[in-house]
């Protein structure tokens, strides 16, 4: 596959990057980011995108890194997954970020793939989305105009569509520490090692003498964007997620049972609508059990 | 043999292998042999199709069609034409005088449909991704970019994707004389009188999905020509048969085409092919007088490569109570797709045979008929008929247990052939040379710590494990080291199956071998030196073998079928016999001693009795200087042979399979993997040991992950990796194999080939431990492959399913429509 002829250029700059993203919107040219390029280039090369040209951001070391803000991880979006998996920071503070990056790809996307890649290209499917959803992460763009801050609850727009306006470049990624008392976990459901999530559970959950006191719950590739799955959210509060006595009804597994409500799961070669609601229930169960 | 291969142990024989404590010729038939290929073949240091480079190289693209059935009305590559860098640019009509129609080698039947294949469509296209136009460019990017300038006006057909509905009165036509291709039977012994009254009747059907043969290396061609001769490399696994169906089928003499198979990556018999790349590549070269290179893209492969599997079988037992099998009948839709190619018609025929398996039964009744769709042809894919077969009888063998209430493996027992009845003519006229079905089975059940397994299925099952737990049996064999070319004429394919060696002794003693298979990863090179260095007592670093070319290796039948060791390998063994008559001769000579007098061991002619001797690379030396000969000698020690087998070879084996099966997801989890396989005499175990974990790796694989999905109007759905799933090795166990070896005694090396064996037992092996998981369930069976969904819905839509949360809607996912 070869994709269609397009324009490179390569700024050493975040304010050459917005200066050239600005006027190529001013000119209505069709241009696109090139991050690490794990999901442009296919796009690319099955002639499903015609760019006329590609802004590589791959020079910016402003994007890179990881950074304690004090009450948050500042990550920047060039951060590789693997710098990501490979950061003490991230592990400690923001175990769930870890946890999920863990899950994706291979070692050689990893190496190249990027956080802020993950969550601008928004494919529903991927795992990044949900958990910066659970987390209530706040994205900061940057543009010619300046910079603005968007919550993840209104980033995530639609299926590969984002808050983020042409000519805007995501900059980084504020992840809030949750601070102690919270579990965490990750559940991806998928057919292969290297294959997407048919469904995925981002889960944080924070007990209280021993009942569920609150949990943040996302699911990936429920619907054409990332979802919070409120309705458990709110069941489980004052729920004992400790097994309960045989035959009575699961507390937990009832407040799971929920998982779907609010979907609208896709059907594809790996599942079914009826069948991916039904993983959201029995994952979502599990992520929880897990994570506490 | 009893001995087990694990990594470490295989690192051990590798370091062994590099020269510690061994002697380094006399014993390499049976030594684990690092190969001698690999370090070019992982490296990349060596020439693969596509890094050919010739002087004016053009590139070609091909435009294929988007629609699976459609009239052309018109082709426009004018447009294309006047872009940068495209030299030429050609529709199906361009080509219409002299393109001819691809070859099919295997008219099964006298009134077989054959229909013109012309490998360009010129006025109707029946495929999604048959070639409609292309693009001749001077580099491959502006060849890809001028085929979006290329207007084509198709006229819609309805397509037809699934054999039932092709078969209907009033399905549209894939071509002319209808949708029946040829109907096949063959049956033995009085099959109605099996059935009558039969105390148990087995009757189930099973789907075969269609695969996509997944090379590492995609096909690629470059066609070169002087103006007299054409050189064509290709990524294929059979230039001598190649070389002579091109020159039937485009007209250049057979004298001046030179077909080259280079290092080729892989083909699991996907590139035992006569392909239009090839045929078209020829031409444009003959046309446009410079060299031209196309290389498929994965997605392109996926369309285009010929497909494997895709039948439709229903398969009935006959049986007494006790589980003695009376008869077996089997009912066969196979689907060509659109069109016939090289040996389309013949892979159903190679299972015909091996329905019965390793049993014994009075009647057996076969019946396939091929069937047109719109959609790529099907073709031969590793074990080609016997996965089919083998599937199913052992699938439905499990299935008579059940009924009876029987270990699995008791019926198996009460039915096989037992060690002492063989050699054993089966119900369908084969006959089995040898084979140890007790002794493989009863290593594999030690090794598998089978009625441990039981004791904890039967707990899980006791205590409701949301968790399950199978056990799945297969007991193979197949029938390979294609073929006896009598048996091939009988079947009316359309040549022989014998092979070819030269050997060749070098005036400094080292020695050419020239075979005439074609290896695409086997490991040929390795393997025929050991024999070599064995029958000549030469080391095996002196041995170089030649394959692939066929200007090299001017004879030859190729690879597939696991023919290659079973007889190309003989044919090396034969001919260093003969170089070895003449040495002796030679000796005599010039030792002045009687030929009968002369002893040879360990590389040197000896009169007997004496230490007066000379060695194989001394009488080689000798021959070439050729000063002092026996009258009429030739001056050369070289040999050739062409061995044509009296049999087909019949490895076997036991694989046994524990698959864990989480009920609330339906992910089948394989928690491990027994394999007793029996090849006969092995000459490497380290490359059997290969063999078997890919073959287990490709059976697994069809009934857990792959399936070639269509939709109604017939575009291929899985087009890419991320749809189409191979497995990599972390979704696979560590296999644990072993090996008995009863040596056969059709071919004078006791060996049985291993290159299918691996994929043929393992899909029934994996799919027989989930069904059985789930018996308690009510599941008779999930189609492969058995995707969680699938397993899931099999537990929720089961007469007897435990309290568990079923599907709400009935309708299924687009993997249930269409997929066949
Ligand atoms: C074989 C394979 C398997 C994969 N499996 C998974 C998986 O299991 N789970 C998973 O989550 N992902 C998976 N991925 C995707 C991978 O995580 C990618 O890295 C990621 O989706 C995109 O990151 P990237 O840096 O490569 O972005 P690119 O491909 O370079 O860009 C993707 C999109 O985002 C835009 N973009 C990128 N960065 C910015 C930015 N800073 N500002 C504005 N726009 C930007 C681009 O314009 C483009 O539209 C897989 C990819 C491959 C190739």
């Amino acid at each position: 596959m070869i994709s269609a002829p397009f324009d490179y250029i390569r700024p050493e700059s975040l304010d050459e990057a917005c200066r050239v993203l600005a006027e190529a919107d001013t000119a209505g040219d069709d241009v696109k980011v090139l991050a690490g390029g794990q999901s442009l280039l296919p796009l690319l090369r099955l002639r499903l995108a015609y760019p006329a040209a590609l802004v590589d951001i791959g020079r910016l070391r402003e994007l890179r890194g990881v950074r304690d803000g004090g009450d948050h991880v500042l990550i920047g979006a060039m951060t590789t997954h693997d710098e990501v998996l490979r950061s003490a920071l991230i592990r400690k503070e923001i175990p769930l970020v870890a946890l999920a990056t863990a899950t994706v790809a291979d070692p050689a996307v990893r190496h190249r793939g990027t956080f802020g890649g993950s969550l601008a290209h928004a494919d529903p499917a991927g795992d990044l989305p949900a958990v910066a959803l659970a987390l209530d992460c706040v994205f900061v763009a940057r543009s010619s105009a300046g910079g603005r801050e968007i919550p993840a609850a209104d980033f995530f727009v639609d299926y590969l569509e984002t808050a983020l306006e042409p000519g805007e470049v995501l900059a980084g990624v504020r992840v809030p520490k949750l601070g102690p008392g919270w579990g965490f976990h990750y559940e991806k459901f998928h057919r292969t090692a290297q294959s997407w999530a048919t469904v995925g559970v981002a889960a944080a959950v924070r007990l209280d003498g021993g009942t569920v006191e609150e949990a943040r719950i996302a699911l990936t590739n429920m619907g054409p964007a990332p979802v919070r799955a409120r309705a458990v959210e709110e069941t489980l509060r004052g729920v004992s997620p400790a097994p309960s006595a045989s035959g009575a009804r699961d507390p937990l597994a009832d407040a799971c049972d929920r998982a779907d409500e609010g979907t609208s799961p896709p059907a594809d070669l790996h599942g079914g609508p009826g069948y991916r609601r039904h993983l959201a229930r029995v994952l979502t169960r599990r992520a929880v059990a897990a994570a506490v | 043999m009893s001995e087990q291969l694990d990594a470490g142990l295989i690192a051990q024989r590798i370091a062994e292998d590099d020269g510690l404590g061994r002697p380094s010729a006399g014993h390499e038939v049976g030594r684990a042999r690092r190969r001698k290929e690999d370090a070019r073949l992982v490296t990349g240091r060596t020439t693969w199709t596509d890094n050919v480079q010739l002087p004016g190289m053009l590139y070609v693209a091909f435009l294929r069609s988007p629609m699976a059935h459609a009239r052309i009305i018109r082709v426009d590559v004018s447009a294309a034409r006047t872009l940068p860098g495209v030299v030429a640019a050609y529709g199906g009509a361009d080509f219409a005088g002299e393109q001819g129609s691809l070859p099919c080698a295997w008219p099964v039947t006298e009134d077989i449909v054959i229909p013109d294949h012309p490998p360009m469509a010129v006025t109707e296209v029946r495929y999604v991704g048959e070639a409609v136009a292309c693009v001749v460019a001077t580099d491959r990017f502006k060849a890809a970019d001028a085929l979006e300038a290329i207007e084509v006006d198709y006229e819609p057909l309805r397509a037809v994707v699934d054999m039932t509905e092709a078969l209907a009165e009033d399905a549209p036509k894939v071509h002319e004389p209808g949708n029946r291709a040829f109907t096949w039977k063959f049956a033995q012994g009085d099959v109605d009188a099996a059935f009558r009254d039969a105390p148990v009747v087995i009757d189930r059907t099973y789907v075969q999905q269609r695969l996509i043969p997944t090379a590492m290396e995609p096909r690629a061609v470059v066609a070169s020509t002087d103006g007299q001769t054409f050189t064509l490399y290709s990524s294929t696994q059979i230039p001598h048969v190649l070389r002579v169906m091109l020159a039937m089928t485009t007209g250049i003499p057979e004298h001046r085409l030179r077909v080259i198979a280079p290092d080729v990556g892989g083909g699991f018999g996907s590139k035992l092919q006569v392909t239009a790349e090839e045929v078209l590549a020829l031409l444009l070269t003959r046309r446009l007088g410079r060299p031209v290179k196309w290389t498929e893209s994965r997605s392109e492969g996926n369309l285009t490569v010929h497909h494997g599997r895709d039948q439709l079988q229903r398969i009935s037992i006959a049986a007494e109570r006790d589980g003695r099998i009376r008869g077996v009948k089997v009912d066969l839709l196979a689907d060509m797709g659109a069109y016939l190619m090289l040996v389309t018609p013949g892979v159903p025929l190679l299972g015909a045979f091996m329905y019965g398996g390793i049993y014994k039964m009075d009647a057996y009744d076969f019946t396939c008929t091929g069937v047109f769709t719109t959609k790529m042809p099907t073709d031969a894919y590793r074990g080609a008929g016997r996965p089919e077969a083998t599937f199913a009888i052992e699938r439905a063998v499990d299935e008579l247990a059940c009924e009876l209430g029987l270990d699995p493996v008791e019926v198996r027992r009460r039915n096989w052939i037992t060690h002492e009845e063989f050699p054993y003519t089966t119900v369908c006229g084969l006959t089995y040379d040898s084979g140890n079905y007790e002794a493989a089975t009863a290593r594999a059940l030690e090794l598998f710590g089978y009625d441990r397994l039981r004791a904890e299925q039967a707990e899980r099952r006791e205590r409701r494990d949301p968790v399950q737990l199978g056990v799945g049996v297969s007991t193979y064999t197949e029938m390979c080291g294609l073929a006896p070319s009598r048996v091939l004429g009988s079947l009316r394919y359309g040549a022989g199956g014998w092979e070819h060696a030269t050997v060749r002794m070098l005036p400094t003693g080292k020695v050419e071998v020239v075979t005439g298979t074609s290896p695409h990863g086997q490991g040929h090179e390795t393997a025929w030196s050991q024999i070599t260095a064995d029958a000549l007592g030469v080391p095996f670093e002196d041995v170089s073998v030649l394959h692939g070319d066929t200007a090299v290796s001017h004879k030859g039948m190729d690879t597939y079928g696991s023919r290659s060791l079973v007889v190309g390998g003989v044919a090396v063994l034969s001919a260093c016999e003969k170089v070895k008559d003449r040495a002796r001769e030679l000796a005599a000579h010039v030792l002045e001693a009687s030929a009968d007098d002369i002893e040879f061991s360990d590389g040197s002619f000896k009169v007997r009795g004496t230490d007066e001797g000379r060695t194989i690379q001394e009488l080689a030396l000798a021959a070439f200087a050729a000063h002092d000969l026996p009258d009429g000698f030739e001056p050369r020690l070289d040999a050739e042979s062409t061995f044509d087998p009296d049999n087909f070879s019949f490895p076997h084996g036991t694989h046994l399979c524990a698959v864990e099966v989480d009920t609330e997801t339906g992910r089948c989890s394989i928690r491990s993997y027994v394999a007793v396989d029996d090849v006969g005499s092995v000459v490497n175990p380290l490359i059997v040991e290969g063999q078997v974990h890919g073959g287990i790796a490709q059976g697994v694989a069809q009934a857990l992950f792959e399936e070639a999905v269509h939709d109604a109007e017939g575009n291929l759905l899985t087009t890419t990796m991320a749809d189409y799933l191979i497995p990599s090795a972390s979704d696979l166990p560590a296999f644990v194999t072993d090996r008995t070896e009863t040596p056969a005694t059709s071919n004078p090396l006791g060996v049985k080939g291993v290159g299918e064996a691996g994929t043929i037992a393992s899909t029934p092996a994996v799919v027989n431990a989930i069904v059985d998981a789930l018996r308690p369930y009510g599941v008779r069976d999930v189609r492969m492959p058995c995707t969680p969904e699938r397993v899931w819905r099999a537990i929720a839509e089961a007469p007897a399913r435990p309290a568990a949360t079923g599907p709400e809607e009935s309708e299924s996912a687009i993997s249930e429509g269409g997929a066949r």
